[in-house]
Parts: structure tokens; C-alpha cells; sequence
């Protein structure tokens, strides 16, 4: 149909393979690529072949959205996890094969829009082609004829065409001019629906912008993240971060100077509904925000509910529970206090935590500590949480002492305490100087008790909340959202709006009658075409008030 | 008796009947292989066709004055297929009541675990199925759509049953109801347009033969009519199935703090674009117009089951809402 279509499109007239190519040179050869790539079988490979090439990363853990899973993975396959690794399995889709056929996609899909972009412009600028010689071939071919003046005839049918939003162009045969002669033949040629190629344009087009504002945007944002305890701030520096992912052109100047108070954290959970007792209904971080030269402003954050600050979102991503401990020497001075994040290890709420105390005491402290928020006894005897909010909440600690490694300029994760070069002082299989078992110590709130070996002593003073937040920039979303919007668009218009040409034609008998002819012609897929044209056939004919007999 | 009760009461009437629908459907395909078909000319000319091949156009052009008539002829009146009709109807209103009635028990839009999905799509694939009817006579995938939402039903009560518990605090968002039930809506033309392109690979393997095959496809359209159905159902099914992508990014940016990250639901819901965006270009390349394309409808849908099935209960994501 159209010389901007590739060779192979549904569309475009046939190769005859019976003739001779000429010998191809250089560009020749050049050109050859550029025309395989940009085909449709190339295109339709390449999206089949992305789609197929999508799979491995859904099988196997990514780095980029679960980097412990990956972890996991190469102490459970040992023997794999270097292939795999080497075939960059775990990072999928930034992986050199995943990149090479999606750019290669676009670039093929790039070739495909410039030319009809092109000739799309010179269509939109052009009339309507004359009408065929031969319209019976066409279809939904249908002529009546009857009593009636041709050239006005035509004139009617134009001004029907042009309502239901036709473009059309009168084509008088050219050896007859005068109405009401044998043989004479006037014509409308009308086409409609050049929205569709726009909106196709205007989709794939939408795509490239999406790409290439994900891959530009992308790299001025950034994501961090922090855990604040209730009665704490976050201040929005570097510094004050927990872990930070800068894009590829980050700089720390647009880091907007605002911070954030947790006020409170609230957890609600179901109480009445036997079937799912303790599970949450709803979580609300109350916050106080402070920008530069602004009041404070109170904000609560939900789950589905982020807070915009400063250029980012703030999403509320986890929470739990943070002890606050007070460690005292033996002379009653508080040497250490501290509320530390405990983190969740099951749907109850029982947390996981760590505390360290390198200075102060006799000897360095380190200890692990169980939380439960609802203290239950197991068959076992082992404590585990029954409910996951604070009704009765116990503290259970195992207490070391030895070096705890954090003179050694080795950054260490306040999660994770090593405890094999250290020596168990209560739990964990400790023992006293008679050879008795000490058990590991355990706190409610407000209860003071003796550390082992007259250390000093250990208070649990109060148990607050932590809320863990997301802060994220992404310039680019904007953009994304603006060219997905056009997707849509560009689908819609790209594939309902029918593009079809109609003609209608009137030939003067000799014996004084006309010939009404009408025909259409599909551009791209058109399944109402022939009920369009026997439409506008019965309209015209009707408005002309021509008698049809059958 | 609660609501909940209520609801799965209904949805268990809803699968007896269904039950029925789907013996009666079945007995009407059996019918048609043993019957002569009769409308077997008409059926397979196009309309078009028939005005241009008619002696007197003009009396086609009166018929479409009068008319809007469908394009294909109408089948051969069948009682089993009314039957089978009344009873996908009755069954379709108990079954949307026991999702309205978990609604109400729920106190949200109830499919947030599997089984509420589960039941919520079937329903939704079901009601797309009778409202095609008014477009086109598409009764013959009766037997395939109430068989497969049978069984998924089937699987869904005894399997994938959890009882109505509060919504978690992830899911509660406008979100939730547009973004799920726009790939609900997309699921089920993808199942109507895959049905099809079934029915276009039998046919076009019994045109090849001559005519020899399955019986009952004499009283089919042809194969090429089919597959143009099965592209006019798909190409709606991909427009729902563009936006349940969008859709999903945006909450996905809302809950999650990012638009796309490769989650595992994520790339399954993209590789079945990819496929169907492959399946439209199909359309348009030389050679891959027919059977090579019907295969991409169903290799497609095949990745739509995969992705509501497998990916739920078995692959590791944040889409971990099966509620199993």
C-alpha cells in the first residue's frame, strides 16, 4: 500500500523471487541490514525473543529487587550460581543479552517510525487519490441505478462524506464535461481515519519516550532508606541515611534540606474476627515535617499513602518494635542507653535484635536479643509472641563478652553480632564459676536485673516503635507517566479508528439514467468496511430519493 | 448463616449448574456432528460477498436498509444450545451474587486472595462471554469457557478457600479494584480470542483436508473469519491488559515507592504483552498471518493461566497475595 511500510508488511505488494538481485556493495550491504532489521519479521522476533528472554529473570532471585534472595541462591546451588552468575542471570534485565535485544527492538522499531512519520505527514498533506478506473473489484461494491442528475448527485454524496468527517476530492472524468451527456462520469474520492496511523505513531513513539525517560530520569533520582524510632528525625543529608542508591548522575545538591519527626506509630489490629486474629488492619506513622522557612506541618503515612516533601516521596515501608535498654555500671552510672530497632521475624511481631556496648563496663558487651510483644510459652518451653501488639511484653537477652570487633575499622552491620570469638555470659550455654547453667536474662518493662559476673546491670525502661521509610526522587516519572498516557492514546485511536478510502461514482446512460457506484478500500485492518459502504450507499440513495426496486 | 456462608452456597449452586450448561453444551456440539449442516454455504460467504455475487445488488443494498444484519447467518436452531444458554445465565446470576455477597462480607472488593480472584474472574469471563453474544453468535465456545471456569472454580473451593479476613494495609486502595479488575477484563478476551484461535487451528486442518476432521466445524465459521474474531476479541483484551500495566505501575509507584522493578509478577504481566504486541504484528508480516499466529493467541493465554496460576503459589514476589 504505501512505500514506508517494510517489504514484508501484510500490505506491501509481493517480491517477485524470480528476479535477479544485483551485486551488492558496501552500502549496498548496509542497506540490506537496515532492511532486515527494520522488517516486520525481524520486529516480530526481536518482541518474542524479549518476551522469552524475560523469563530466566522471574525464575531465579534478581539482584535489583531481592539481592538476600540471591544470597540464598549461592549457598543453596553452589555449583550453578557461577554460571549462572556468569551468564548474568541474576541481574536480568540490565544483563548485555536482555540490553542487546531490546535496544536492538528499538532501534529496529526507530527505523520503522521515521520513514512512516514521514510519509504520514505528506498523506496528511495530500487530497484524496483518484478514483479507480474499475470500482466493481473494490469493496463492498453496490451500484443502483435510477432518475437522477449525476453531477449534483455527486455533489450530495460529497457533503454526506464530508459530515461523517471524510476528506474528499471531486474527480470529473476527464473527456466529458458537461452534464447530462452519454457516458459521462463524476466521482468523489474520500478518505477518513488518519488518526489511526497518527495514534499508531503516536504509540510507538510513546514507547522510545518511555525508554529513554527511564534511562535518562532514572539516573538524576536516587532511593534511601532509614529507620526512625519514635521521638527521632531524619534529616534529609547524605549522612543521616541508613543505605542510599544515587542514579548514575546524582549529585548531592539536590538533596533538599527538610526533616521528618516520627511523633508516633500507630499499628491496628483485627481483635474481633476469630479467623484472623493479630492480622493488621491498618498502620499510620504520625510525622512532623520541617522545610526550610516553613511552619511545621503535621502528615500521617500510610502504606498506600506516601508523603511528598522536598521533591521526594516518603513511603512508609516496615516497621517494629525498638527496646530501649539502659545498661548501668556497678556503681549505678548509666554507661550506655539506647532505643534499638528489632527486627520482625514473623507475622506476630517476634524481633531479632542487637545491642553492643564497647565502652564503660569491664569488659566489652555484646547481646542478642529475642523481643515479644505478647510473650507466650511454647509447649517447649521456649517463649514465642502470641499476639503481635505490647500486652505483654518480654525481653529475653544472651549476653557475651570479648572483643566485639569494632576497633578493627571493619564496618559491621548493627543487625549482626558474631558471636563465636566471644564468650557467652548468660544464655547460649553459659555457665557460672560453680559450673550451674546462667539462662539468658529477661526484661519487662520497667524490671531492672544484674548482669552475670557483677558486670553491672541491665534495665528495659520502655519499648517503642520504629517505622522504616523510603525516600525517593525520580525526575523522570513525570515523563513516564506522560508517555504511557499516550499509549493508551495511541492504542485507541492506533486501533479502532478504521482508515479507509470510499468512492462513489455516477455514470449518464444513453437511455437517461444514472449509475450510481459505490466502493471502499481497507488501509489496515477495516472489518466494517462493507457494511460502511453499503451504508453510505443506502444513505445516499435515500437522500437522493431514488427508488431502488428489488 | 453469614454472608460468607451465603456466598459460597451460591457459588456452589452456581458450579452445579454450570455443570448442566456444560452437559447441554457439549450435547449441542455432539448434535452438530451428527446433523447435516445445512447453513453451511452462507455461513462461510461473507456478506460482502454475497451483495457482489447477487444477481440483483440492489436488492442487497434494500436488505441493509432494512436490516443491520449480523454477519454471520444464524446457526440451525438448537434446543440443547438454548438450554445450555438459560443455564450459563442462571448460573452467571448466582455466581455474581456469591462475588457480591463475599464483597459485602469482606467489606471490600473480594479478590485479594486467590479464591476471591479465583471466583471474581470466572464470574467476569463468564459475563463477557453472554455479552458478546449480542455482538456476534460465539455459542460455540460455550463447552471451552463454562468448562474452564468449572474447573477453576472447582479448584478454587477446594483448594484455594481461606475465609474472609481484614484487608492488609498493602491492598487498601482504589487501586486494587481498577487495576485487577481492567486484567480480569482483559483476561477474558484473551480466553474468548485463544477459544477461538483453538477452533481457527482445527478448522483451517480440516480446510486442508478437504473437509475431513471433526464434524461439528462444518457448522463453524471458517477459519479465517475466526481469526479475524479472535483478533478483534484480542486486540480489546490488549488495550485492557496496556492499561492493567499502567495501572499497576502507578499503584505499584503509590505502595511500593517505584513504578516497575521486575517482580516477578511484573515481568510475567509484561512478557504477556510482549507476546499479544507480538501476535498484532503477526497480523501485519507476511507469512505469519493464520495458524502461526492462532498459535501466539494461545501461546499467550497459556501465559496468562501461568502467570494467575504458577506464578502465584509457587514464585517468590511481592505480589505474594495468594492468602494460601
Amino acid at each position: 500500500m504505501s512505500s514506508s511500510r517494510p517489504s514484508d508488511h501484510i500490505d506491501s505488494a509481493p517480491v517477485d523471487p524470480t528476479i535477479a538481485q544485483p551485486q551488492l556493495g558496501f552500502v549496498g550491504y548496509l542497506r540490506f541490514f537496515w532492511r532486515q532489521l527494520t522488517s516486520m519479521r525481524t520486529a516480530l522476533f526481536l518482541l518474542l525473543l524479549l518476551a522469552f528472554a524475560s523469563i530466566p529473570g522471574s525464575l531465579v532471585p534478581q539482584r535489583s529487587s531481592d539481592p538476600n534472595g540471591v544470597i540464598q541462591y549461592k549457598l543453596d546451588y553452589p555449583d550453578l550460581y557461577p554460571i549462572l552468575d556468569g551468564l548474568q542471570v541474576f541481574s536480568t534485565y540490565t544483563s548485555i543479552w536482555f540490553s542487546s535485544i531490546y535496544l536492538l527492538l528499538f532501534i529496529s522499531l526507530i527505523g520503522c517510525i521515521i520513514p512512516r512519520s514521514v510519509h504520514h505527514y505528506r498523506a496528511l498533506r495530500s487530497r484524496p487519490p483518484k478514483t479507480p478506473a474499475r470500482l466493481n473489484r473494490l469493496a463492498g461494491y453496490t451500484s443502483v441505478t435510477g432518475q437522477t442528475d449525476a453531477a449534483s448527485a455527486i455533489d450530495v454524496a460529497r457533503a454526506q462524506l464530508k459530515r461523517s468527517g471524510y476528506r474528499t476530492e471531486l474527480y470529473p472524468s476527464a473527456h466529458s464535461t458537461s452534464s447530462g451527456q452519454a457516458g459521462a462520469s463524476y466521482s468523489v474520492s474520500a478518505e477518513r481515519g488518519y488518526l489511526r496511523e497518527t495514534g499508531n505513531l503516536v504509540f510507538h513513539t510513546a514507547l522510545v519516550g518511555i525508554l529513554v525517560s527511564v534511562a535518562i530520569g532514572g539516573s538524576f533520582g536516587y532511593s534511601g532508606q532509614r529507620v526512625v524510632v519514635e521521638g527521632q528525625k531524619f534529616v534529609n543529608v547524605l549522612g543521616d541515611y541508613d543505605s542510599f542508591n544515587p542514579g548514575r548522575f546524582f549529585a548531592s545538591d539536590v538533596l533538599e534540606p527538610f526533616r521528618i519527626s516520627l511523633d508516633k506509630f500507630e499499628a491496628t489490629y483485627e481483635l474481633e474476627n476469630q479467623k484472623a486474629i493479630g492480622q493488621v488492619t491498618d498502620y499510620s506513622a504520625y510525622v512532623t515535617t520541617t522545610t526550610p522557612g516553613g511552619d511545621d506541618q503535621k502528615a500521617n503515612i500510610k502504606v498506600n499513602e506516601p508523603l511528598a516533601i522536598g521533591g521526594t516521596d516518603v513511603f512508609l515501608l516496615g516497621n517494629g518494635y525498638a527496646p530501649t535498654v539502659t545498661v548501668r555500671d556497678p556503681e549505678g552510672t548509666v554507661v550506655w542507653t539506647d532505643s534499638t530497632p528489632f527486627l520482625p521475624q514473623d507475622t506476630f511481631l517476634t524481633s531479632l535484635g542487637v545491642l553492643k556496648i564497647p565502652d564503660g563496663l569491664s569488659e566489652q558487651l555484646g547481646l542478642v536479643g529475642f523481643f515479644y510483644p505478647t510473650a507466650a510459652k511454647l509447649d517447649s518451653g521456649a517463649l514465642s509472641s502470641g499476639f503481635p501488639d505490647l500486652l505483654d511484653p518480654v525481653l529475653s537477652l544472651r549476653v557475651y563478652t570479648g572483643d566485639l570487633g569494632l576497633d578493627a575499622g571493619v564496618p559491621r552491620s548493627v543487625y549482626q553480632l558474631n558471636t563465636d570469638p566471644l564468650t557467652p555470659i548468660a544464655g547460649d550455654g553459659a555457665v557460672d564459676a560453680s559450673g550451674a547453667e546462667v539462662p539468658a536474662l529477661q526484661l519487662k518493662i520497667g524490671e531492672t536485673v544484674e548482669l552475670p559476673n557483677g558486670l553491672g546491670t541491665i534495665e528495659l525502661t520502655d519499648v517503642k516503635r520504629f517505622a522504616s521509610f523510603d525516600i525517593h526522587r525520580d525526575p523522570s516519572q513525570v515523563w513516564v507517566l506522560s508517555f504511557a498516557i499516550l499509549i493508551l492514546a495511541g492504542l485507541f485511536t492506533g486501533l479502532f479508528i478504521p482508515r479507509r478510502r470510499v468512492w462513489v461514482k455516477a455514470t449518464q446512460k444513453a437511455d437517461g439514467t444514472v449509475t450510481l457506484e459505490y466502493a471502499g478500500l481497507a488501509r489496515g485492518e477495516d472489518p466494517r468496511l462493507e457494511a460502511a459502504v453499503t451504508d453510505i450507499a443506502a444513505a445516499h440513495v435515500k437522500q437522493l430519493g431514488l427508488k431502488v426496486e428489488s | 448463616m453469614t454472608l460468607e456462608t451465603v456466598s459460597l452456597l451460591a457459588v456452589y449452586s452456581a458450579m452445579a449448574i454450570y455443570t448442566l450448561a456444560f452437559i447441554a453444551f457439549t450435547v449441542d456440539l455432539a448434535r452438530r456432528s451428527a446433523a447435516q449442516p445445512v447453513e453451511e454455504v452462507a455461513e462461510a460467504a461473507p456478506v460482502g460477498m454475497l451483495a457482489a455475487a447477487s444477481g440483483n445488488r440492489a436488492s442487497a443494498l434494500v436488505d441493509r436498509l432494512a436490516t443491520d444484519a449480523p454477519a454471520a447467518a444464524p446457526l440451525k436452531r438448537s434446543r440443547a444450545l438454548r438450554l445450555a444458554m438459560g443455564f450459563t445465565v442462571l448460573g452467571w446470576v448466582l455466581h455474581t451474587a456469591g462475588v457480591v455477597l463475599r464483597g459485602f462480607a469482606a467489606g471490600y472488593a473480594p479478590w485479594s486472595n486467590m479464591y476471591g480472584f479465583a471466583i471474581t474472574a470466572t464470574a467476569i469471563i463468564v459475563g463477557v462471554f453472554l455479552l458478546v453474544q449480542f455482538w456476534q453468535d460465539l455459542r460455540f465456545l460455550g463447552a471451552y469457557i463454562v468448562g474452564f471456569c468449572l474447573v477453576f472454580l472447582g479448584l478454587a473451593t477446594v483448594n484455594f478457600y481461606v475465609a474472609v479476613t481484614p484487608q492488609p494495609p498493602a491492598l487498601q486502595s482504589a487501586w486494587l479494584v481498577i487495576h485487577v479488575f481492567v486484567a480480569i477484563l482483559g483476561t477474558s478476551f484473551f480466553a474468548l480470542g485463544g477459544g477461538l484461535s483453538v477452533v481457527q487451528l482445527l478448522q483451517s486442518r480440516r480446510e486442508a483436508r478437504g473437509g475431513e476432521g471433526m464434524a461439528f466445524l462444518a457448522t463453524l465459521p471458517n477459519a479465517e473469519r475466526l481469526e479475524n474474531l479472535a483478533y478483534r476479541l484480542i486486540l480489546i483484551g490488549f488495550v485492557f491488559w496496556t492499561f492493567t500495566l499502567i495501572a499497576g505501575a502507578v499503584w505499584a509507584e503509590r505502595a511500593w515507592g517505584r513504578y516497575w522493578g521486575w517482580d516477578t509478577k511484573e515481568v510475567w504481566t509484561f512478557i504477556i504483552w510482549t507476546i499479544f504486541a507480538g501476535y498484532i504484528h503477526a497480523r501485519a508480516t507476511r507469512g505469519w498471518r493464520g495458524s502461526r499466529s492462532a498459535w501466539l493467541a494461545i501461546i499467550g493465554f497459556g501465559a496468562v493461566m501461568f502467570n494467575f496460576t504458577v506464578v502465584n503459589l509457587f514464585f517468590k514476589g511481592l505480589h505474594a497475595y495468594s492468602g494460601l
